[in-house]
């Protein structure tokens, strides 16, 4: 449905530090829930986060069925190089979604 | 409570258990074992993320809401003090939960190029309960924390 | 009497567990309080709140994404997009959110946003209805709403509106359910007030369609209607229901002056 939201400083300057904030629409089905015969809903969530610069990993986080709906991830970046960051989310059923940013270090 | 347990006094000390299981239950609608059985899953979980390593306390900060409105979106922030260089940074850190149906929530992995150890999400929170943080450093020392955090329940917006 | 003792005992039993919010602290909202009118945000807890504040934690802002996406997106057998006759959104439709529901002459009665996204469709676009609570309407509407973010809310109860404004009103004061409660008795006579352990509001709808953290996603204003009403053991009406629409126009009214908040965050 709806694409993943980012917000990356357009640029920053060498040594800065910045938030990177992430948001993806996810229902994050956590396998406990029951429909209304009484089965229960099977899992499905997003269970990994990563985010790479040139392909270098940065930053990645394990999730679990205890993250919230609609799953928020905000981490922190200390300009060093320029380049395409990288932001991947992989579902349970296989699916992985992605997008990507151009990060400027001046 | 650490006095009273070395207290003889075992009236007082059962009037004042009861009375600590009563304002739980008031708490979370449900009772103290429960959350017992569920610390122990959270001490199985830590133990297989970061191993056997004792854990220290301090470097890490927790930024929960004392109360939270609703269960469902529980907005939880961590810092941990580092100087987060090639030699020396935090390699991961771990949420638990202690009153989930599951221990864990999620484990963040941090490089030095994050240059500082600082990320948040949202959490799912079933009840009352502690919140746990583990941060493993890159040289192997583990330290630890926990917040509770009140969960409302009930009325038109639980 | 029945609700008003259900309310002061639930009220008691909440304090009794030491429950407090900071939103019942006395002070100015700022923009979220005119006069005595009180948007659902000041009731709201500080992260409920932080979430709405920056538009990059609002959740509700990937559902909007998808309905601008929509807005420029060709559809129907007529193949038009929303953009292709009203062009830039940002300048056609700003406005619009702040003065809805408005008296339609096709119908005879007010209409709301929902409605006449629908009207549209079928009739210039030649397309089928959005379902009222899909994620296209929901997307569309928190979109088109957006465009009046933080306008007073200025609808008009005059006119040809104005029985239909009477109608709602007398909806909002109506007992009704097995717990024989009207829309007021909550959110008039005891806004501030806990039931159990959540805090009534005045039942503002400015920040509709919101991000609610009970549903974990965006709802309608008619969802929380049919939610309330359900609560107080009533049959819900319809979406897009005229009985709906007629106290949507009522409370409106009653938010006048409130900035149109669209998408909010609510519990």
């Amino acid at each position: 449905m709806a694409k993943p939201r980012i917000k990356v400083p357009k640029s920053a300057a060498k040594g800065e530090i910045v938030e990177i904030k992430t948001l993806i629409s996810h229902k994050m089905e956590t396998g406990i829930r029951k429909d209304r015969d009484g089965n229960i809903i099977p899992r499905q969530i997003i269970n990994k986060f990563t985010c790479t610069l040139n392909d270098k990993m940065v930053f990645s986080a394990d999730w679990y069925p205890a993250v919230s709906a609609n799953p928020y991830m905000a981490f922190h970046l200390r300009a060093s190089e320029s380049g395409k960051l990288n932001f991947t989310w992989q579902d349970d059923n296989g699916e992985t979604y992605s997008t990507s940013a151009d990060f400027n270090v001046s | 409570m650490t006095r009273m347990d070395s207290s003889p006094h075992v009236t007082r000390r059962h009037v004042l258990v009861l009375t600590g299981a009563a304002a739980v239950a008031a708490g979370t609608g449900l009772l103290p074992s429960i959350a017992a059985a569920d610390k122990a899953a959270v001490e199985a979980a830590i133990k297989k993320a970061v191993g056997d390593a004792s854990t220290m306390s301090g470097r890490i900060t927790l930024d929960l809401p004392q109360i939270a409105e609703n269960g469902n979106t529980v907005p939880i922030g961590i810092e941990v003090d580092s100087p987060m260089t090639e030699s020396d940074y935090v390699k991961s850190v771990h949420i638990f939960a202690e009153g989930n149906p599951n221990p864990e929530v999620a484990s963040l992995h941090f490089t030095p190029a994050n240059g500082v150890a600082k990320a948040s999400t949202r959490m799912r929170l079933l009840r009352t309960q502690n919140v746990v943080a583990v941060a493993k450093m890159s040289d192997g020392s583990v330290y630890r924390e926990t917040v509770e955090v009140k969960v409302t329940i009930g009325g038109c917006g639980g | 009497m029945y609700a008003k003792q259900l309310i002061a005992l639930t009220a008691g039993a909440a304090a009794l567990a030491g429950l407090s919010s900071s939103a019942l602290t006395d002070g100015s909202w700022g923009k979220y309080q005119v006069g005595d009118i009180r948007s659902g945000y000041t009731f709201a807890e500080p992260e409920t709140r932080a979430m709405q504040d920056d538009d990059f934690e609002n959740p509700a802002m990937l559902v909007l994404d998808y309905g601008a996406e929509l807005w420029s997106t060709k559809d129907g057998d007529a193949n038009k997009s929303c953009e292709d006759c009203h062009g830039d959104a940002e300048n056609s439709m700003k406005g619009v959110g702040a003065r809805y529901p408005v008296f339609y002459g096709p119908w005879g009665k007010p209409i709301n946003i929902e409605l006449r996204i629908n009207e549209c469709r079928q009739n210039n676009m030649k397309a089928k209805p959005y379902k009222y609570e899909s994620n296209e309407m929901l997307g569309m509407t928190a979109f088109l709403k957006y465009q009046s973010r933080d306008m007073p809310v200025t609808v008009d109860i005059g006119g040809p509106n104005k029985p239909f404004y009477i109608k709602g009103k007398e909806f909002y004061y109506e007992r009704r359910g097995q717990l024989d409660m009207a829309c007021k008795h909550c959110h008039e006579d005891n806004a501030g007030n806990m039931i159990r352990a959540n805090l009534l509001s005045q039942g503002q709808s400015n920040g509709f369609p919101v991000y609610r953290l009970k549903w974990n996603k965006v709802g309608s204003l008619h969802r929380r209607f049919r939610g309330c009403n359900k609560q107080v053991r009533s049959k819900p009406f319809g979406y897009g229901s005229d009985e709906y629409v007629n106290l949507e126009l009522y409370l409106a009214w009653r938010g006048r002056g409130l900035p149109v908040e669209s998408p909010a965050v609510r519990n």
